[in-house]
């Protein structure tokens, strides 16, 4: 892990300026001597027992662009201040100028390690305010279901991945790398893409299982535990890995509670308040499947509340892929039926290349006139949502993630918010680091694991 | 629309009444698809379409909404206020309960829902800001979203400020979890949290002027060439609503 | 820089050429610039599938300092622009960057405020490549794209030659259309726009093709 001394503020000629904490060395190479010699000219106006150290946005072990502004006293963090805002992307406004269905495409991209969990709880919201959600199929909500506890897997294996990588362990990247691939590819599979797949729409999901979906699961359940059970051993009992993260980023459940802190951090206190259990959705009520808690609150205790979770997602896939291979009643659509707000056409290969299915264009042009109408509507316009605001909640793997939705009896959303726990669970990167060691802030940060397109939106 | 000349010099009736009332609410959108000017020969053009008056929902409320209001109450009662000083109005739809705290009152509320077992609203969820550019007087709203994990309870509070004094007072004295979603909230909308320990941008670069996710902050884009034609960016489109 | 520049162009020049572009094709360490969802497809690749160890890249530079490549893998905000330029400029030469992504290759689908629109406007990039995000092999392919350059960069002389070549041939380019051809000859600053320089030595092309239709 490297630091670096270099600061803030205009430069002198010698490379010095006066910041807020005192003097501020710029390092820009080849220039060690003159900041020795400025340090030993400084030497008796200020205190040289602090150093104010910058862990900037471009960091290998700051998952992320994160910038982390430390205080150092030898190796103690004195005081920790995170800075967030370097990939704020304007997603929330950019979302105020397309309409409701094409929002789906920007919230997916917030946290980009869980882009099923924003859409879901996007289009869940957009439901809410439309009034349908006991209108939506439901085909449709075992497959965001599914979806979302693959996401789960993916996303835990990144976490892992990178705690792993961040610590200085490569090994720990390419298993959970491995792992990560296989979801891909069922991601690739079932929706077309890998990621920021804009599968989950208001109403429904953009398309059903292709064919040798359900057989490409089953053969991915079947190796997972396998792989699952692999990664542990490597980690469990692993000394290097426990002494790095047992004891180390400590916050208990008053510390959550105060800052809000959702999420694995908060069931690694003990709590086991997970939405899926307490506030169900999208049929979350029907599975079978724990919610696993550890009590030691450290970053170890996160890290095994992780992987327990992707054992429960495991079982869950499971359940929902047998409810997705049982006989299915003649109808069974992934879409609302109605018209007005249900997206019309599917992809499809046609005698052109990849396009709206030809089924769907003979229909709409040869054999019913309200659906090429309701098409063009959809698409250029929208369907209208009444007037409110609303404000769903699923758990993310990040913790409680909220969407606040306010129509305004537009096509348009008002105003699109996502309460990203990322965001949320950063703040909490100070409690848990201040007093430790530098080294320790590796895992307090990874075991946030913050994804900072989250944090940022 | 027309005024009914009511018989026998009696008041106007009701209906009248009521669409005198509409008739000076605000135009919130005009025409039907979008364009003004040419192509439009449907007539449908000339619609307005008036925000209605401000919502509220009255007793019972249903669900568990009349235990929290009815604890509130006592409560608020007890510390001296009452509960119709310090909320403005409640809104139940869609399942969900918002109260509309009066800002002096913010703090005192949270603290209540906070600490009154009863009521125990533990998670605060985070603030946020909506801009409602028409409605002169209330314009910058703040949102917070309560959790309460021991009666497993959702609540939202909603404080409305105007434009000219755009001053909120801070809950991170009750929830510390809010200091980083004041900041956002001051750093899109320009809503001030007083006693906010560090009021400072959060997202934006520190020397940023003006608030993006206001209405009346442009998008930003520019138009994006693409083999010889110019597409404009989103905010300049044309819009089909 | 190094004794290579200061050969005389000849038999020797195109050999040290082709000597130098091997080793240094060979052994390119990226500074991985992760910022975005791209980062995460950048971290597959160096997975066990996608594996960026066959070119040596795995060993990725964390300091700017030692490294070759900037894959600049996502959206850019206003906010690390700056950044993004000074960990540039500490890069040592020869250098070069792949904006990874259309976000970072111009602004992406995020045309608003926040978003520096295409990295370009902030580093010089060597090669574009376009996804949301680009697929493993498609990093890859833009890998093998920027070795093939790395290989054939010619050095000295030559390569003062070839710019000069270069920066002619752009010059007398033709246009895309007549209506691009009237809109650059509006830009008497010159510069590159998107789709070819500014037709500043040639005025006669707007006058030959304005009858191709507008």
């Amino acid at each position: 892990m490297t630091t670096q001394a270099s600061g803030t503020g205009g430069p002198a000629a010698d490379g010095t300026a006066e910041g807020t904490e005192g003097r501020v060395y710029n390092v820009a190479g080849g220039d060690w001597d003159e900041v020795v010699r400025a340090l030993q000219d400084g030497a008796d106006q200020e205190d040289t027992e602090h150093l104010v150290v910058n862990m900037g946005p471009q960091h290998p072990s700051t998952h992320g662009v994160l910038r982390l502004v430390l205080t150092l006293d030898g190796e103690t963090v004195t005081e920790l201040r995170p800075v967030v805002g370097y990939l704020h992307t304007g997603i929330e406004k950019s979302m105020e100028f397309r309409t409701w269905t094409q929002g789906v495409t920007f919230c997916t991209r917030a946290d980009y390690l869980s882009p099923i969990f924003n859409e879901t709880v996007y289009c869940l919201a957009v439901e809410k305010l439309l009034g349908v959600e006991a209108e939506v199929p439901e085909r449709a909500s075992i497959l965001r279901v599914m979806m979302m506890e693959l996401n789960r897997i993916a996303s835990h294996m990144t976490a892992i991945g990178t705690f792993g990588l961040e610590l200085g362990a490569t090994t720990v990247f390419l298993y959970a790398a491995r792992e990560r691939e296989r979801i891909l590819d069922l991601f690739e599979l079932i929706t077309g893409l890998r990621m920021n797949h804009a599968y989950v729409r208001p109403g429904g999901v953009s398309q059903d299982l292709p064919r040798g979906a359900l057989d490409a699961i089953r053969e991915f359940l079947g190796r997972m535990p396998h792989q699952l059970a692999d990664l542990r051993s490597l980690l469990d009992a692993n000394p290097l890995f426990l002494a790095r993260t047992k004891t180390v980023a400590y916050l208990d459940l008053t510390g959550c509670m105060a800052l809000g802190v959702t999420g694995p951090l908060l069931r690694g206190t003990g709590l086991p308040w997970d939405l899926r259990k307490s506030q169900p959705y999208c049929g979350y009520e029907t599975y079978d499947f724990e919610v696993p808690t550890q009590d030691t609150c450290d970053a170890y205790g996160r890290y095994l509340v992780r992987i327990d979770e992707c054992d429960e997602s495991l079982k869950i896939i499971e359940q929902a892929s047998d409810r997705l291979a049982g006989p299915r009643p003649e109808h069974d659509p992934v879409m609302i039926s109605d018209p007005k707000i249900g997206w019309p056409a599917k992809l499809a290969l046609g005698g052109d290349g990849l396009g709206n299915s030809p089924d769907h264009i003979a229909h709409i042009m040869g054999q019913s006139m309200e659906a090429l109408i309701h098409h063009f509507k959809l698409v250029t316009e929208g369907f209208r949502v009444p007037v409110g605001q609303v404000y769903t909640a699923v758990e993310s793997p990040r913790g409680e993630l909220g969407c606040h939705a306010v129509s305004d009896g537009g096509t348009r959303p008002y105003r699109a918010h996502l309460r990203d726990p990322s965001f949320t669970n950063l703040q909490a990167v100070s409690a848990m680091a201040e007093g430790g060691l530098i080294a320790d802030v590796i895992p307090a940060v990874a075991s946030i694991d913050p994804v900072m397109g989250g944090v940022d939106r | 629309m027309s005024e009914n000349s009511p018989p026998h010099g009696a008041e106007p009736d009701e209906a009248a009444l009521a669409g005198q009332e509409r008739l000076s609410e605000q135009v919130v959108r005009t025409g039907m698809f979008g364009t003004q000017t040419t192509g439009d020969t449907s007539g449908y053009g000339g619609l307005q379409v008036r925000r209605g008056p401000p919502p509220f929902t009255p007793r019972p409320y249903g669900s568990y909404f009349d235990e929290v209001a009815d604890a509130l109450s006592t409560r608020l009662e007890a510390d001296g206020g009452g509960f119709d000083e310090a909320v403005e109005r409640v809104i139940v739809d869609r399942g969900e309960l918002t109260l509309h705290v009066r800002r002096e009152h913010l703090v005192a509320v949270a603290r209540l829902l906070r600490d009154e077992p009863s009521l125990a609203f533990e998670l605060c969820g985070g603030v946020s800001g909506v801009h409602y550019l028409g409605d002169v007087g209330r314009e910058l709203h703040a949102v917070y979203h309560l959790v309460s994990i021991t009666h497993n309870r959702r609540l939202r509070l909603e404080v409305s400020v105007p434009d000219a004094d755009p001053h909120v007072p801070s809950v991170v004295s009750v929830y510390p979890t809010c200091n980083w979603h004041e900041r956002e909230t001051w750093d899109f909308f320009g809503i001030v949290f007083d006693g906010h320990p560090a009021l400072t941008r959060i997202e934006m670069p520190d020397d940023w002027k003006g608030h993006p996710q206001r209405k009346d902050y442009p998008l930003g884009g520019i138009p994006v060439e693409y083999r010889g034609a110019t597409v404009p960016p989103p905010d300049e489109r044309r819009s089909y609503t | 820089m190094g004794v290579e520049e200061k050969l005389p162009s000849g038999i020797l020049l195109t050999t040290v050429e082709k000597l130098a572009g091997y080793a240094r094709k060979s052994s390119v360490w990226p500074a991985t610039f992760g910022l975005a969802c791209c980062a995460i497809e950048l971290m597959q690749t160096g997975g066990a599938r996608h594996d960026l160890a066959r070119f040596g890249m795995e060993r990725a530079s964390n300091t700017p300092r030692q490294a070759d490549l900037m894959i600049v893998a996502g959206r850019v905000s206003q906010k690390m622009a700056p950044v993004l330029r000074q960990i540039y400029d500490q890069m040592a030469d020869p250098k070069w960057v792949i904006s990874m992504g259309v976000c970072a290759s111009s602004g992406g689908m995020f045309n608003n405020y926040a978003i520096v629109q295409g990295v370009d406007h902030v580093v010089p990039v060597d090669i574009y490549l376009p996804g949301c995000p680009p697929r493993p092999e498609m990093l890859l392919d833009a890998i093998v794209k920027l070795h093939d350059k790395i290989q054939n960069m010619k050095l000295g002389a030559n390569r003062e030659r070839e710019v000069t070549e270069l920066e002619q041939a752009r010059l007398r380019r033709l246009p895309l259309t007549a209506s691009l051809a009237a809109g650059q000859s509006h830009n008497p600053a010159g510069g590159p726009t998107m789709l070819g320089p500014p037709a500043v030595g040639s005025p006669a092309p707007a006058a030959g093709t304005g009858a191709a239709g507008e």
